[in-house]
């Protein structure tokens, strides 16, 4: 399978300035993500994960360097090529799931794609919630009522910010089940923040590993585990040592570099 | 650029006004989370209660031979509120009343509109935020004199000092309810390719809506105070005036209806404001 190159990543940095200090959060970032792939990445608390991933959704610009999306500089946020899913689910407390996830739609002036949203709902589990308040969700039907408003745009990239940061583990594995079930099903182009290493591992074709201050992209990691994935990959002894080789680099680069 | 760091911006009332977490520069939320009786049998005790508490009132009087100059019997007041309401009492509510919405309508908007002006442009904050706190903390009565021998007797100085008293209070807690929407859900709404007016519509007014809720309740509130105030001050006209009229003539019992009637209209705007608050930003608890 040759595949094209969706998000192509050059010599990203974003420098922070604020009254008091200059923080380099992202620096000389390169990479590209090629159409289909699911990329996670790693790293220890404020190496800058969720800089990169808003320069690559626009949504801020990088100090230097470029963003292209399928070879076409990215200068502002896509609505309609690019979904965000943040760490908090995001929907407005004020909105029914269903008003929620047309959201997007109205703010388009579109209609609602309501055969694509049923069939989201469904694969969610959400069937029967569309009128109740967030308020009154789980915070695990949060995340994917979130992340249905997401790909209910049909965006080509889905950019996660630890989407499933907050939930407890089962929760938590669940979620990343129902992620891959979407993703086999529709194969959105994928980057995925999170503090976990086995979920990353668990997800992604490939893994970025992310070294604090400044934040650089310090290794990436090919995943080669056969898909669908099965929960009980992450008891395998080949997972385990990649799971163990990455935190020993996440480990590495905190105590390292954070005297 | 269209797309200026978000992250970088996330503005916050508070850190200029020094008082950090509750409900921003003016915190009532005290006030709007009374609990509501619940059910015909609580009510009904809560009723109970006031009329136990009033007949009381009433028989302490007789006993000790309380004088009605001293204090009024519930029971006078009650009798003059309905025989005389469409004499003495129906005519200056209803001026009291005009002014107080005439005041409350211009200073509200002109303080809805500051604070969107803000919210957009926060540079301009620290040019108009001095002015609001010392309209915010200087009682509005006292520019009453001042106001009247630019605007003569009439309505006119009422009304400005109203607006004055109100504004404010729903511009500061406008601002911070603007403001004080979610970074992220801004992003989301920018993510979707929103404009700074759909931004506001969809997303920091709705969140806001608890905070303008309360800045109507607190600024109606002080509105009242400063329109009743201002008719002490003033003469002339309104319930205000007429605090002053019956208690000089120690008509203590027209006196005590007019508080009564006084007291009833400030009752009504705060259970206004929780209707609309229960109604409308329920989901923000
Ligand atoms: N708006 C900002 N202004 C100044 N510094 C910032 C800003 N946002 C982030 N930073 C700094 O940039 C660095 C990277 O932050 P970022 O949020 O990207 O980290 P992260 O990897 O997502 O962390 P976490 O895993 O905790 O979410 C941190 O040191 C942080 O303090
Ligand atoms: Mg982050």
């Amino acid at each position: 399978m040759t595949q094209a190159t969706r998000i192509k990543i050059t010599d990203v940095s974003k420098i922070y300035q604020t009254e008091t200090k200059t923080v380099e959060a992202v620096k000389n970032f390169s990479e590209s993500v090629k159409d289909g792939e699911f990329v996670c990445v790693v790293g220890a608390s404020g190496c800058g994960k969720t800089t990169l991933l808003w320069c690559l959704s626009g949504l801020h610009p990088a100090t230097s360097g470029t963003v292209h999306i399928d070879g076409e500089l990215l200068t502002k946020p896509l609505p309609d090529r690019i979904g965000m899913v943040f760490q908090d689910s995001n929907l407005l407390p004020w909105r029914t799931l269903i008003e929620n996830i047309e959201l997007p739609f109205q703010i388009k002036k579109k209609p609602v794609n309501r055969e694509l949203v049923d069939e989201l709902l469904e694969v969610a589990g959400l069937k029967g919630f569309e009128n109740s308040y967030p308020g009154e969700l789980s915070g695990g039907m949060k995340q994917r009522g979130s992340i249905v408003r997401a790909l209910a745009q049909d965006p080509e990239v889905l950019l996660m910010d630890e989407p499933f940061g907050a939930l407890d583990a089962f929760t938590r594995e669940e979620m990343n089940l129902f992620l891959l079930k979407i993703w086999e099903r529709t194969r959105k182009t994928i980057v995925f923040v999170t503090h976990s290493i086995s979920e990353a591992i668990f997800l992604a074709d490939r893994v970025w590993v992310m070294s604090p201050r400044p934040g650089r992209l310090s290794r990436i990691v090919d995943v080669e585990f056969a898909r669908p994935r099965h929960i009980d990959l992450q008891f395998e002894p080949k997972f385990i040592e990649i799971l163990k080789s990455i935190r020993e680099d996440v480990e590495g680069s905190k105590s390292g570099k954070g005297n | 650029m269209a797309t200026d760091n978000l992250a970088d911006k996330i503005p916050d009332f508070n850190s200029s006004g020094g008082k950090q977490g509750g409900n921003g520069p003016v915190d009532v939320s005290a006030i709007a989370g009374i609990r509501r009786a619940k059910g015909i049998k609580e009510i009904a005790s809560v009723l109970a209660l006031a009329i136990v508490v009033v007949t009381l009132l009433e028989f302490i009087l007789i006993w000790s031979n309380t004088e009605a100059y001293v204090f009024p019997k519930p029971t006078s007041i009650i009798q003059s509120l309905f025989t005389d309401f469409s004499t003495l009492y129906w005519k200056p509510l209803t001026q009291t009343v005009q002014t107080f919405f005439m005041g409350l309508i211009i200073g509200a908007t002109i303080g809805l509109a500051l604070a969107v002006l803000v919210t957009l442009k926060p540079g301009l904050d620290i040019f108009i935020s001095p002015y609001i706190i010392i309209l915010v903390t200087t009682p509005m009565v006292a520019l009453i004199p001042f106001l009247m021998l630019k605007f003569g007797f009439g309505m006119t100085p009422r009304v400005i000092a109203i607006s004055l008293a109100t504004g404010p209070m729903v511009m500061i807690n406008s601002a911070t309810g603007f403001r004080r929407t979610n970074a992220e859900l801004i992003a989301l709404g920018k993510s979707y390719g929103a404009t700074e007016f759909q931004l506001f519509r969809k997303i920091r007014f709705p969140f806001a809506l608890p905070m303008i809720i309360v800045g109507f309740m607190v600024g109606s509130i002080f509105g009242l105070l400063t329109a009743v105030g201002a008719e002490m001050v003033g003469g002339g006209m309104g319930l205000g005036n007429r605090l002053i009229y019956f208690s000089s003539l120690v008509q203590m019992s027209q006196f005590g209806a007019v508080l009564v009637i006084v007291a009833t209209f400030g009752v009504g705007i705060y259970s206004f404001f929780t209707f609309i608050n229960r109604k409308y930003a329920s989901w923000d608890v």
